[in-house]
């Protein structure tokens, strides 16, 4: 009797150093145990290999054989997907762009971080903690996966000289007609915006996401335009390969991993990628925990495991992004060298030009009021209007 | 006739619960079949009208425009006037409707002469070879017919390679003729078979009556066979309309464009529920209309 009040007691008071710490929000997990053995996590494609295209690639068997949560994945063709996927209640959390997190966090769908209990939070650069995308009022829902920009994508042999510019998709669509191969989500319509941004300042777009009519319209339009070239339209990662490699398209908007995929296939595809100059959107990701997770450990021993030196730099070198620590990079130096300079890991700046996915919304995501701009159902059905049509 | 003996009752014995339930259900044969049919069909009501209630209720709702969260029993016709608000929704509504009937159509032309030949021409070991010919495309994978068409029709594909030579060059996976094809190739055996039942029910004395009073080919085709097969060209046509109008994996993987099962996908997937189950409404009324006219044609009595 004696000992269980004792151990009462020291609970009670764990509980109360809990509840006013600074540094464990409400919410969190206080206490990290055993793993549950199983792990259920939606993903973009490529973020959980388990050495099945590569072995070379393999950060999942060592997390198994290490906690014994066995892991399942379900990949996400958009940000707009993941959110609905994780709403289902059948996973435990997954790796969110900002056009994800930030509906999920306002909607309580995940659950604040304690950072305390991830041993490899420390390393993680500074310039990446803390950001609107992964945090609310201060408080952490999440740590960083990697980032990196969407990139234009050519077929070498069919499409000479080398673009440095989104022109070729835009103005120039027709010297390509039917070959364009185009990101099929209404996130698209913040890259018509970013061109606008740069070819028409008159319209004073100053954030691709947060567009009011004349500035959304014209971003349809263009659109619009770039649609009578005949584009085709690509929602799934390995759809857009298969179009690239029999050659139904040859320059387009993708991701590293898919110009990665395609050069480094068997037979090594003519693709190549770049950023243009004039910028482009992009990610940073971030791991989120459900709020109802159902093996919450599992989970954080998972978010912990992806800002290890093996996972991470594994993980942003197969998918062609930027790593989060220098652990990360130094060890993504020996699969690739010169890694974290090409992605730009620590160069804040070249991230300045790049706009993270973001959700469109209502009141601009701005203070002023008198300023009103579309929000994301918008953007959803002029996307609709414009592929269905 | 003679009935027990009175005089040698047994004791009464006490008798399970099982077995008092079946003498009392012994003498209500109605009750027995209630019961019976009770739980497959209480299983559909819940299971497939529940769902499907669930689903229409969802129309109604409306949902946060920044967090894109539906909020259940939130009453609205948001989602109605937006359907009703963009042109998008109308032109894919006759863009499916429309390849519907052209796969229906194209179905029915096709299906005739291969049921006529095995249901009248061909002798009986032919014919059962043909049963199995037009069968045997159900058992292979309906997504597995689906990439092997796709790998006929892509840039440098099979089409390509066989028409490169006369100067065609393939368009790939974008036109909307690719899904006319692959649909009607798809649905055809289920064009065939009612149609070929069709056939074999009309009796060869029919068609000699109409060739004894003067009757040519073309004639009794028209005025005899036709008749007779007509409600079991319908019934295949059940099958083909309404299998085209919900499919949305073709139109996605093989043309680019989309149809109305597209729309409610995207929309579900990407958190628009109200709009997709407002949409869903179409297609519903859609087949439910069908089923009407098919039924006053006399299909369901050729199925």
């Amino acid at each position: 009797m004696k000992t269980f009040r004792i151990t009462a007691l020291l609970a009670g008071i764990g509980l109360l150093a809990a509840a006013c710490g600074t540094s464990v929000p409400s919410g969190a997990l206080t206490e990290l145990g055993d793993g549950e053995g199983e792990l259920n996590l939606v993903i973009w494609v490529g973020y959980a290999e388990r050495g099945e295209v590569d072995p070379g690639y393999d950060w999942v068997t060592p997390f198994e054989d290490e906690t014994g949560c066995m892991v399942s994945t379900t990949n996400m063709n958009s940000s707009a997907e993941g959110v609905q996927l994780l709403r289902s209640g059948e996973y435990d959390g997954g790796s969110f762009s900002g056009n994800a997190s930030v509906p999920l966090m306002l909607a309580g769908d995940v659950a604040p971080v304690n950072t305390d209990l991830l041993s490899n939070y420390a390393n993680v650069f500074a310039g990446l903690k803390d950001k609107t995308h992964n945090s609310l009022d201060g408080v952490a829902y999440g740590v960083p996966h990697g980032r990196g920009p969407n990139v234009l994508m050519w077929n070498t042999e069919e499409v000479t000289p080398a673009p440095t510019s989104w022109d070729i998709i835009w103005e120039d669509a027709g010297d390509y007609a039917g070959k364009i191969s185009i990101f099929g989500v209404s996130d698209f319509i913040a890259d018509a915006a970013l061109h606008l941004m740069v070819k028409n300042p008159d319209l004073g777009i100053t954030n691709p996401y947060q567009l009011n009519q004349e500035q959304f319209d014209a971003a349809i339009a263009l659109l619009e335009e770039q649609k009578s070239h005949g584009v085709i339209y690509w929602s799934d990662a390995f759809d857009q390969i298969t179009t690239f490699a029999s050659g139904d398209a040859v320059v387009g908007t993708s991701w590293q991993f898919q110009a990665n995929t395609l050069a480094g296939g068997d037979p090594p595809e003519p693709i190549e990628a770049t950023v243009p100059a004039e910028g482009s959107t992009g990610w940073s990701d971030t791991w989120m925990i459900a709020k109802n997770a159902a093996h919450p450990n599992c989970m954080y021993l998972w978010m912990n495991h992806m800002m290890s030196a093996e996972a991470n730099g594994q993980a942003t070198v197969w998918f062609g992004e930027a790593p989060t620590s220098q652990a990360a990079c130094d060890y993504a130096e020996g699969l690739s060298p010169g890694h974290c300079e090409q992605t730009h890991a620590t160069d804040e700046a070249y991230y300045d030009k790049i706009w993270y996915w973001a959700t469109p919304r209502a009141d601009c995501g701005d203070e002023d009021a008198a300023t009103t701009c579309k929000d994301q159902d918008a953007w959803l059905a002029a996307w609709a209007a414009l592929t269905g049509s | 006739m003679t009935a027990p003996n009175p005089v040698t009752i047994d004791p009464p014995v006490e008798r399970s619960l099982g077995r008092r339930v079946a003498s009392w259900l012994y003498s209500r044969p109605r009750t027995q079949l209630r019961l019976l049919l009770a739980w497959p069909l209480g299983w559909m009501t819940a299971a497939y009208f529940g769902s499907l209630l669930i689903l229409l209720l969802g129309a109604f709702w409306t949902k946060d425009s920044l967090t894109g969260k539906v909020i259940p029993f939130s009453w609205s016709l948001d989602a109605f006037g937006n359907l009703f608000g963009a042109e998008v929704y109308r032109t894919v509504a006759f863009r499916t409707i429309g390849i519907a009937v052209l796969v229906t159509l194209t179905a029915a032309l096709l299906a005739f002469p291969i049921a006529y030949y095995m249901a009248r021409i061909a002798s009986p070991r032919t014919r059962r070879l043909l049963v199995v010919a037009v069968v045997m495309p159900l058992w292979a994978a309906y997504l597995v017919k689906i990439f092997a068409w796709r790998t006929i029709l892509q840039g440098n594909g099979v089409l390509e390679w066989v028409l490169s030579p006369f100067g065609f060059e393939s368009s790939g996976l974008v036109e909307l003729v690719n899904s006319w094809l692959v649909l009607t190739y798809l649905w055809l055996p289920y064009m065939i078979l009612p149609v070929f039942a069709g056939l074999e029910r009309i009796p060869n004395s029919l068609l000699e009556a109409s060739a004894d009073l003067g009757g040519r080919a073309g004639v009794t085709f028209r005025r005899v066979v036709l008749p007779l097969v007509f409600p079991a060209l319908v019934a295949g046509s059940i099958f083909t309309f309404s299998l085209s109008l919900g499919d949305y994996i073709v139109p996605d993987l093989v043309s680019d464009t989309k149809f109305i099962g597209n729309i409610i996908y995207d929309n579900s997937t990407l958190g628009n529920v109200p709009l997709a189950a407002a949409y869903a409404l179409l297609p519903i009324v859609v087949v439910i209309g069908y089923l009407l006219v098919a039924r006053r044609l006399g299909a369901f009595e050729s199925l």
